[in-house]
């Protein structure tokens, strides 16, 4: 057993770099958290957290809908315009005729998945076809509600509403979010493929799975999440606005990124993106206006501070890379 | 067909073309129950090309494929699965996000349900210990974070991983690439046992020795033909090489090469392993070839890693006083550009003195990528070809054009003949040597013994440190694998 004792000297060390890469979503999230803390205490509140982070939850449903298809090594440039045509549909259809717009909504998820297939079949890169795609939903949803205005429907907003004990709803959402999807695609048998397809697609084909079938799944998945961010968008918002998701194409990136994600490879993290995203909702407006930082320069600000946050990232992963 | 019970597969007359280039020309092939057949010959002569028909991964221009006897149509990768045919690729096809018990998983489609994990991190656990007792990897390793020579550890231990599908025949293509001699020789052995229990394996390696001690049958192919099928006890390594055509004289050409006096010339590189403080020092004079030996990843790369640093940046361990190049020996992931022509490939090292002012010269880069073809050899219709196209042999020729043909004075090797034929290496051998009679130095990492008596002084790694320094006139695989093992023999 020579051998077996010479490998055992260099065996595991702790990964340090791969440990921080890990902790970055929360230690960030942490920062922030603790940054709004000592501007103002009372932010820290029940009613508090559920003021900031209204608008988290949403966030938090499109990044796990990019992270999808970055799992596949694909980019959705669309899931913006995708998510305001969605809440085009619900504050109108939905609300006046609840099976149009039921219709309607499946019927957009069953575009994503041609999209993978098309994606797939033609082998056309994502970034172009997707693209193409937002327009046709930012058109679709212009056409459907030319003005801001519709009514979020009912159950919607009594959902988006509800007030669990102790615990402010937006966190227990996304929570359960997170919670559901990191089963779902980390520790089922079938999620083992999912992501597989993304490190080795050849490799995935080869040991008998369709390759056309993972690309139609996680596009599916990416339209179904879409869904539900413009539904969960829509019950906090209470109206629609077709120009109402625009920001989220970046901010889904970038939250899947901030998370521990990768563009290729098929390396993402469910938990670690709905930690990015809400490290995105809380940065974004909350923490700049206790900041004092007026209104104009905000945008500017949330730009800054995602350069600092990703930066940190990547020398991170750099660093791991090295070990 | 009485003569099929023990036959597992069969080819009759199978040709294959990629455009004009015939890779395989009608090939007859059998392979039977409890057999090891070695499969030898050059880059190129069809042995991918006829493996990837037996595994379903290619189909046959024309010809018949029965397996147990029976013809087969709309044969495929998951056909073949269920008729328990499998394949290791050369090229490793795990999934580096995933750890091993899922890689597991996704080739085991019975596999699923409640406790997933658990029944697939024990399926490919107890297999590895089984094929290589003390292999140190943990079934929940993410694949990524291993080393090449565990990653194929782990692509051998899967391929013979059984759950619902039987498995009768596994092909390994150039199995023993990557692994260390320990590890190389525990899998011959499981090949063997295997055997013994029925399951026939394929075995292709340009090892001839590996052939030679563990094939019961060796099938040679030359030119996309099967030129020689016999038993194993029918060949010695002459008439393999023979057979093989192209390589004859590989044991007079060992001994042309004398020791010759360098002790005078000037030094170029200096450098001891990171961390080591005391002991050995790897000392390089111009015009010697160096070699660095001991297990797979004992810390010889690194030590490259740093050579090659330290000659664009000041570095602690490593004194460096001329120009370096470096041939990759993970040529997928360092060595070649996949999207760029074998021309760009050669060229890019050397693309600052192939201009005209601020622009690159085409016919310039043309004729460079030109005249290394040629003196290289590389075998190819065409020089723009994606370098896709090339074998892996000639890929990595392509590598040794970059490095060769650069400005660089001193070349480091990284394993760089890993799964190359006996022809190419030859070739690169002799021009290794004549590079260096004319005064250019290289560091050579080497997990093939045979490589270091092209060495005039040998530096043997364990545990990240040189353990002993061999001179060439005392470089023996015996002396070797002892300094390898001193300390870790019990």
């Amino acid at each position: 057993m020579s051998l077996g004792s010479a490998q055992a000297v260099g065996a595991r060390p702790i990964n340090w770099a791969r440990l921080m890469r890990a902790l970055l979503p929360a230690l960030s999230l942490g920062i922030v958290v603790v940054a709004i803390a000592s501007l103002n205490q009372r932010a820290i509140s029940y009613l508090g957290f559920t003021l900031m982070l209204n608008l988290a939850i949403p966030i938090a449903l499109a990044t796990l809908a990019q992270m999808f298809v970055i799992t596949i090594n694909e980019l959705d440039l669309s899931i913006g315009p995708f998510v305001g045509f969605v809440g085009c549909v619900t504050a109108t259809w939905l609300h006046d005729s609840p099976l149009l717009g039921i219709t309607v909504l499946i019927a957009a998820i069953g575009v994503y998945v041609a999209l993978g297939a098309l994606i797939h079949l033609r082998n056309l890169p994502s970034i172009v076809v997707t693209l193409g795609m937002s327009f046709v939903w930012q058109g679709l949803a212009i056409l459907i509600l030319p003005t801001p205005g519709g009514k979020a429907p009912e159950w919607l907003l009594a959902l988006m509403g509800f007030k669990p004990p102790f615990i402010p709803m937006p966190i227990v959402a996304a929570i359960v979010i997170a919670l559901v999807v990191h089963f779902g695609l980390m520790r089922t048998s079938y999620g083992a493929v999912l992501r597989g397809a993304g490190g080795n697609g050849q490799a995935i084909g080869r040991a008998g799975w369709s390759l056309l079938r993972t690309k139609m799944v996680m596009f599916g998945l990416t339209g179904l999440f879409g869904v539900l961010s413009g539904l969960a968008l829509i019950g906090t918002t209470t109206s629609g606005d077709a120009n109402i998701g625009n920001g989220y194409t970046l901010l889904s990136i970038a939250g899947v990124i901030l998370g521990g994600g990768e563009f290729v490879g098929g390396r993402v993290s469910p938990v670690g993106a709905v930690i990015g995203a809400l490290t995105m909702a809380m940065a974004a407006s909350p923490l700049l206006t206790f900041m004092h930082v007026p209104p104009d320069w905000q945008v500017a600000a949330n730009g800054a501070i995602l350069i600092i946050v990703l930066a940190a990232r990547v020398l991170i992963s750099r660093k791991e890379a090295n070990a | 067909m009485p003569q099929s019970i023990g036959q597992i597969i069969k080819l009759d007359g199978v040709e294959r073309h990629f455009g004009a280039v015939r890779a395989l020309d009608g090939v007859d092939f059998k392979v039977d129950a409890g057999e090891c057949v070695g499969l030898v010959g050059h880059n190129g002569a069809g042995k991918s090309t006829l493996m990837h028909i037996l595994a379903g991964t290619g189909t046959p221009d024309r010809g018949s494929l029965a397996v147990g006897g029976a013809a087969q149509t709309g044969y495929s990768v998951g056909r073949a699965r269920q008729l328990g045919i499998r394949c290791v690729f050369q090229e490793l096809s795990l999934c580096p996000n995933l750890t091993v018990a899922e890689n597991a998983r996704v080739s085991h489609r019975s596999i699923e349900g409640w406790g997933w994990r658990k029944r697939a991190a024990a399926l490919i656990g107890d297999k590895l210990d089984e094929i290589f007792p003390g292999h140190g990897i943990d079934p929940n390793d993410i694949v990524s974070d291993l080393p090449i020579g565990k990653r194929q550890m782990v692509e051998v231990a899967r391929a013979f991983t059984v759950t619902t599908d039987p498995l009768k025949l596994v092909i390994l293509d150039e199995p023993t690439s990557s692994l260390d001699a320990h590890a190389s020789a525990q899998l011959l052995a499981y090949v063997e046992k295997a055997r013994q229990a029925g399951i026939s394996t394929i075995l292709i390696s340009h090892l001839l020795g590996e052939i030679l001690s563990s094939a019961s049958r060796i099938v040679v192919m030359r030119d996309g033909k099967v030129v020689a099928s016999d038993v194993a006890g029918g060949f010695d390594r002459t008439r393999l090489v023979a057979t093989m055509g192209g390589a004859e004289g590989h044991r007079a050409d060992r001994t042309k090469t004398e020791a010759r006096a360098l002790g005078h010339a000037p030094v170029k590189v200096k450098a001891r392993p990171e961390g080591q403080r005391e002991g050995h020092e790897l000392v390089a004079r111009e015009g010697e070839i160096i070699g660095l030996a001991g297990l797979a990843g004992h810390g010889q790369t690194r030590l490259l890693l740093d050579v090659f640093r330290a000659s664009t940046g000041k570095r602690p361990d490593a004194e460096v006083t001329d120009k370096v190049a470096l041939v990759a020996g993970d040529r997928q992931t360092d060595g070649i550009f996949p999207l760029w022509s074998i021309a760009e490939n050669i060229t890019v090292r050397s693309l600052a003195r192939l201009r005209r002012g601020l622009l690159i010269a085409p016919d310039m880069t043309r004729q460079f990528a030109l005249d290394w073809q040629k003196r290289i050899g590389i075998r190819t219709p065409d020089i723009d070809n994606n370098i896709l196209s090339l074998s892996g042999g000639n890929q990595q020729k392509a590598l040794f054009a970059r490095a060769l043909g650069s400005d660089a004075r001193i070349i480091l090797m990284d394993d760089p003949m890993r799964g190359v034929d006996i022809g190419t290496k030859l070739e690169v051998y002799d021009l290794v040597r004549r590079e260096a009679e004319a005064g250019r130095t290289f560091l050579w990492y080497t997990t093939e013994t045979e490589e270091l008596d092209n060495c005039d002084r040998v530096y043997v790694f364990r545990n990240g440190r040189i353990v002993a320094v061999l001179d060439r006139h005392e470089v023996s695989e015996e002396k070797v694998i002892q300094s390898s093992f001193a300390e870790g023999v019990a």
